[in-house]
């Protein structure tokens, strides 16, 4: 029974959220708060890996979330819509149910082929210049897609919104929080399986010391390659999502500011806690939405807490234990740390 | 013979550090190489380990063969999952977040046997009792001479059978070291190879079976451990009269 106590409270919540979504009881906002709310789940664990796990620093994690988006959005509208440029359909709509999330998991695999462009630097630089190659991979993303006219450029790419509606009326059901729903708690059980695994153990010797990581037997540059793609490629995971949930992007929402959040999201849930960063994740979406009223003053206030939680708590919320660590009481229900 | 450095040649930037020097090191035997401080001894070792850079030093001519093929070019981690060479760093180099336990468990990274691994951890925590007192202990509290030992220990966990220590007296008490150095001789005697560079030449040529001396990059002299011992060149330069 202890073994599938978090599956079954998973799927119970899931079931309830598309209950809840389908019969409209919680409205249009709430539901698109609680889908970024995912959306930001997958972005600050998955940087949490490169950042907390292997102490690397990365701040272009918007980069990869751009590829992902750009790329599953394009590939959705070609198979599924009517486009200016790419033509009609190319596939019946009802099918859209089956290939979407091929879809963002194939936008996670182009993302992850761009973290190469951060992985393969990383075999010779570390910590600040490696930030800097992070910096610079984000501008190349966001620069390639604003000079490809084909994909809209500066102003933007549109029409995601016809393949979410395809897959509503193939089957009456609200499609994008259950797959935001699933995609999230994927990549946190991914992540969380590659840490706990002896395999992932490299990651932390890599950040503990990477020349007794090697003498141990770790091979550090496959490491930190397997480390790179897997975080960029849940983060491309992740801008899938954010692409087909808006119905439109554009370069302007992948630029290094959408990177400073993510990484005041790690920083402020803790380096190197997995329930640290899905709990800040949460908390800063939250955050960011009750200061709405303030509207640009928001910019203020935000930072303006951070620099408070960094006088009085700068290990994050978390510091790098687990919420087990504080609640001994959970590990009843499921096994956080093997 | 199980290493054999021939005519080795190693520069560090415009500097050589290594001017040409030749050792072996047959199964079964402790050989140490002791000299002075910037005689070249951890280059070789490093040369020997292919260290990650910057610490790779380049190795501009000769060759370094591990059971008659040359290990030159192969990588770092490879040494220890294939050729079972273990290095015990100068400075330990231990995971001072990870607790004792974690540590000598991270060093089994490449091995399989789970038969192996457990009966090697018993063995390791036979040969240091005080390991497995602190055993969930996070390592950076450990003082310097239990850092030491896991930093040994952390080594024999990788299942090698021919094990390089760096300097493994620096800043360890007498007792302490004579202790390590027991350690060592037992390890011997159960049929591990060891390379030991030591600055401590009288400590170390005690323990060994045969001795090279380094200087400035040369070799200086080379015979076994009573020869070095009498021998009274080495006597007045390294064991202080």
């Amino acid at each position: 029974m202890k073994r599938y106590n978090v599956q079954i409270i998973l799927a119970v919540a899931l079931a309830i959220l598309a209950y809840l979504a389908q019969e409209e009881i919680i409205g249009k906002y709430a539901l698109s708060v609680l889908m970024f709310m995912g959306i930001n789940v997958i972005l600050s664990t998955s940087l949490n890996l490169v950042n907390g796990y292997m102490g690397e620093f990365s701040c272009g994690h918007a980069g990869f979330m751009a590829v992902g988006a750009y790329v599953s959005s394009v590939l959705g509208v070609m198979l599924f819509a009517k486009d200016k440029v790419f033509g009609p359909a190319l596939l019946d709509p009802s099918l859209s149910i089956w290939v979407f999330p091929l879809i963002v998991i194939i936008g996670g695999i182009a993302a992850a082929l761009a973290g190469l462009l951060v992985a393969i630097p990383s075999f010779k630089t570390r910590g600040d210049y490696l930030a800097i190659i992070t910096i610079a991979a984000n501008y190349i993303v966001i620069s390639v897609v604003e000079n490809i006219d084909t994909i809209g450029g500066a102003r933007g790419f549109m029409g995601m919104k016809s393949v979410v509606k395809a897959m509503g009326k193939t089957i009456d059901m609200p499609w994008m929080p259950i797959w935001v729903f699933i995609f999230t708690i994927l990549s946190v059980w991914i992540i969380r399986r590659f840490i706990s695994s002896t395999f992932g153990k490299g990651v932390p010797a890599i950040n503990q010391d990477e020349i007794a990581a090697e003498i141990m037997s770790v091979n550090t540059n496959k490491m930190k390659m397997v480390a790179f793609m897997l975080s960029s490629g849940l983060a491309g995971v992740a801008g899938a999502l954010f692409a087909y949930i808006l119905g439109y992007v554009n370069p302007g929402s992948f630029t290094i500011l959408k990177s400073t959040e993510v990484l005041v999201m790690v920083y402020l849930g803790g380096m190197g806690s997995l329930s640290g960063s899905v709990l800040s994740a949460i908390l800063f979406t939250l955050l960011l939405e009750a200061l709405r009223p303030l509207q640009i003053i928001k910019w203020v206030v935000v930072p303006f807490l951070l620099i408070l939680l960094m006088q009085f708590r700068p290990e994050g919320i978390m510091g790098n234990r687990e919420l087990p660590d504080f609640f001994p009481r959970l590990k009843r229900f499921y096994a956080f740390k093997d | 013979m199980l290493l054999t450095v021939e005519n080795l040649k190693v520069k560090y930037g415009n500097i050589q550090a290594l001017q040409g020097i030749s050792f072996n090191v047959d199964k079964g035997e402790i050989v140490t190489l002791i000299g002075a401080n910037g005689a070249g001894k951890t280059t070789t070792l490093h040369s020997i380990c292919r260290l990650p850079p910057p610490e790779a030093p380049k190795v501009v001519e000769g060759d370094i063969k591990f059971k008659g093929e040359s290990i030159l070019s192969t990588e770092p981690h490879t040494l220890v999952s294939v050729h079972n060479i273990a290095l015990v760093p100068e400075g330990r180099h231990i995971f001072g977040n990870l607790t004792v336990k974690e540590n000598l468990t991270l060093a089994t990274y490449a091995r399989k046997d789970t038969e192996g691994i457990k009966r090697q951890l018993k063995h390791v925590f036979e040969l240091f009792p005080r390991l497995k007192e602190r055993e969930n202990q996070r390592s950076e509290s450990l003082s310097g001479g239990e850092q030491q030992m896991l930093a040994v220990g952390r080594a024999l966990m990788t299942g090698c059978d021919f094990l390089l220590l760096d300097e493994p007296s620096m800043g360890l008490s007498p007792l302490l070291k004579y202790e390590l150095f027991r350690t060592l001789k037992r390890l011997n005697q159960e049929g591990m190879t060891i390379l030991l560079i030591e600055q401590n030449a009288s400590l170390a040529l005690h323990l060994a079976h045969r001795g090279y001396v380094l200087d400035t990059g040369e070799m200086a002299a080379e015979g076994t451990s009573e020869e070095l011992i009498n021998d009274p060149e080495v006597k007045r330069a390294y064991l202080g009269g």
